[in-house]
């Protein structure tokens, strides 16, 4: 009896006594999660995935979340999930030429393991997560534009600025306006930003995004870029409405 | 049975969460005819019931006159209780301070008096009540049982007026929510604040707007008070906890203000070290957190620019 009660305390106090491939937040989902948005392909649970977002969502239709994935080479694409939300995918981000990092906000229907797995140039998917705390009903509201009619004014208008980093990147920070209606909200259908790239002022493609509905309404986007100044950002919603813009530092 | 030693604890357990759901209500005497209630200086969670706030009383010759009724119910019922019974008088009437959920969803147990609150603050009852006691519920659990949202059923007049031999002044602020009443009390001196003033315990933003606030604490420093009675911490002598509110929301303004201005994503204003002047204030690094989620939204919006668009 003994040893076995030994070994219950120690794996529920110390996430570090887990197995590499049992999932840390212990996500009864998890292993759905990896069929369906992994595809089933290799994994490994990896504290170089940092996932940063507040144990308690103040606010379940902003949750924000953001990674950074520095210490992995060739990130071919990062794939944001809540495990727990009837939608359960948030986003695939495929950087090309900036940094790993991404910063956003999300609606969460409950407390839900947020897991984010980065896929080196190997196929290998390297995963890492929080746990996020939430009074819930995030993904059944409809959004504030919808509710008051005001989004058909400011569809698809996109703001920006772009700051000089002390560490001599640059700091992009985006906002679409876009109701990102769940279609789980009564009467109100699916409406959200599909795809959205980042390219260079020539042209380059810096980034591509892939949104689906948990992106909280008017999505905010914080990228973190090299030593560009000028950027163009295209994309389009799932009613074909395109966003096209270019922001000027 | 050996094998079966987790069926004990789980039976201790649930032994214990059936323990009688009494709030540990100690009346302080913090003036004469006056009492206060005070509350840890913790978060909602399913140990404190949700006692974390203060409430206060002041036994006039005509009854008692109390001031905020608690997180639920239960709060209400024992509060009311425990002043009927050693005061040995009627309530006569309630004030509600503001609409947040510690200070009213104990109203269920004063329904067959006046309830005073400010318009905006029945209005904020009836508009966000039922979203507060859902929250409430999942935060405290069954010390919320049987609780229901009744909003405060009077206009508070403000001015003054003699009830009791007590000369109680109402006032109107704002900057805690829309609409925060404090309570002068001429006779005995005591200036029950409210939420617009915390003592030893981070301020709450969720409808706050810091400049009201700050404009609100000025007109408070004005008042000839000698006991303050914070929403939230230790009742002082003094007006060290005015001061300490005020320092703490112009440095998370500051703060918020700069991390707007200098591009910074919620997460990474979240994780800002709380600075030495604050490091002993309870609650200091999530409320920050909270009001990061509360107030940067605005910020950083004015920050950004139109860009040029293709139509």
């Amino acid at each position: 009896m003994r040893p076995l009660f030994v070994f219950l305390l120690t794996s529920l106090l110390s996430p570090l006594g887990w197995a590499v491939d049992s999932d840390p937040l212990n996500s009864p989902q998890w292993e759905f999660v990896h069929q369906r948005f992994l595809k089933g392909e290799s994994y490994q649970f990896d504290g170089k995935v940092k996932v940063e977002a507040p144990a308690d969502a103040e606010d379940s239709l902003n949750v924000p979340i953001s990674f950074q994935v520095d210490d992995l080479e060739n990130i071919q694409e990062v794939v944001v999930v809540a495990d727990l939300n009837p939608i359960p995918q948030v986003l695939r981000f495929r950087p090309k030429a900036m940094r790993p990092h991404l910063g956003f906000r999300m609606k969460l229907q409950q407390g839900s393991p947020i897991h984010v797995a980065a896929k080196t140039a190997d196929g290998l998917w390297h995963v890492g997560g929080v746990w996020v705390n939430a009074a819930g009903g995030g993904c059944t509201l409809p959004s504030v534009g919808t509710a008051s009619g005001d989004w058909t004014k400011t569809l698809g208008k996109v703001s920006a600025n772009v700051w000089q980093r002390p560490d001599g990147s640059s700091r992009l920070r985006v906002r679409v306006m876009h109701p990102m209606d769940t279609g789980l909200a009564s009467g109100i259908p699916t409406f959200h930003i599909e795809n959205l790239n980042v390219l260079g002022e020539d042209g380059q493609l810096l980034a591509e995004l892939d949104l689906f509905e948990p992106i909280s309404e008017n999505p905010m986007l914080s990228f973190d870029v090299h030593q560009q100044k000028q950027f163009k950002l295209e994309g389009r919603d799932n009613n074909g409405n395109k966003i096209q813009a270019e922001v000027v530092q | 049975m050996k094998r079966f030693w987790w069926l004990g604890l789980f039976a201790a357990s649930t032994q214990l969460t059936a323990a009688s759901f009494e709030y540990p209500l100690q009346p302080q005497a913090i003036a004469p005819d006056t009492f206060v209630l005070e509350g840890k200086t913790a978060d909602f969670s399913k140990e404190n019931g949700g006692y974390i706030v203060n409430a206060a009383y002041i036994v006039t010759n005509d009854g008692v006159v109390v001031i905020d009724t608690g997180p639920s119910r239960r709060f209400g019922e024992q509060q009311r209780a425990l002043i009927e019974q050693t005061t040995g008088k009627k309530v006569i009437r309630v004030y509600i301070t503001h609409h947040h959920p510690d200070h009213f969803l104990g109203n269920q147990a004063f329904t067959d008096l006046p309830i005073y609150a400010l318009p905006a603050t029945i209005q904020g009852v009836q508009r966000e009540g039922e979203t507060f006691s859902n929250n409430m519920y999942r935060l405290i659990g069954d010390w919320m049982r049987d609780t229901s949202v009744i909003a405060p059923n009077q206009e508070a007049k403000l001015g003054r007026e003699v009830i009791g031999g007590h000369e109680l002044e109402l006032l109107a602020f704002k900057g805690h929510t829309h609409a925060d009443l404090v309570m002068f009390d001429h006779t005995t001196g005591v200036l029950f604040a409210g939420d617009l003033v915390f003592n030893q315990r981070a301020a709450t933003t969720p409808h706050a707007n810091i400049i009201d606030w700050l404009a609100s604490l000025e007109q408070l420093l004005k008042l000839p008070f000698k006991v303050l009675v914070p929403g939230h911490g230790k009742v002082t002598q003094d007006d060290q906890p005015i001061a300490q509110t005020r320092a703490y929301l112009v440095w998370l303004q500051t703060l918020l203000q700069q991390a707007a201005a200098n591009g910074l994503d919620m997460n990474e204003v979240m994780a800002t070290p709380i600075p030495a002047d604050f490091k002993d204030i309870a609650l200091a690094q999530n409320e920050l957190r909270r009001s990061v989620a509360h107030l940067y939204p605005a910020l950083e919006a004015e920050q950004l620019k139109p860009t040029k668009q293709a139509e």
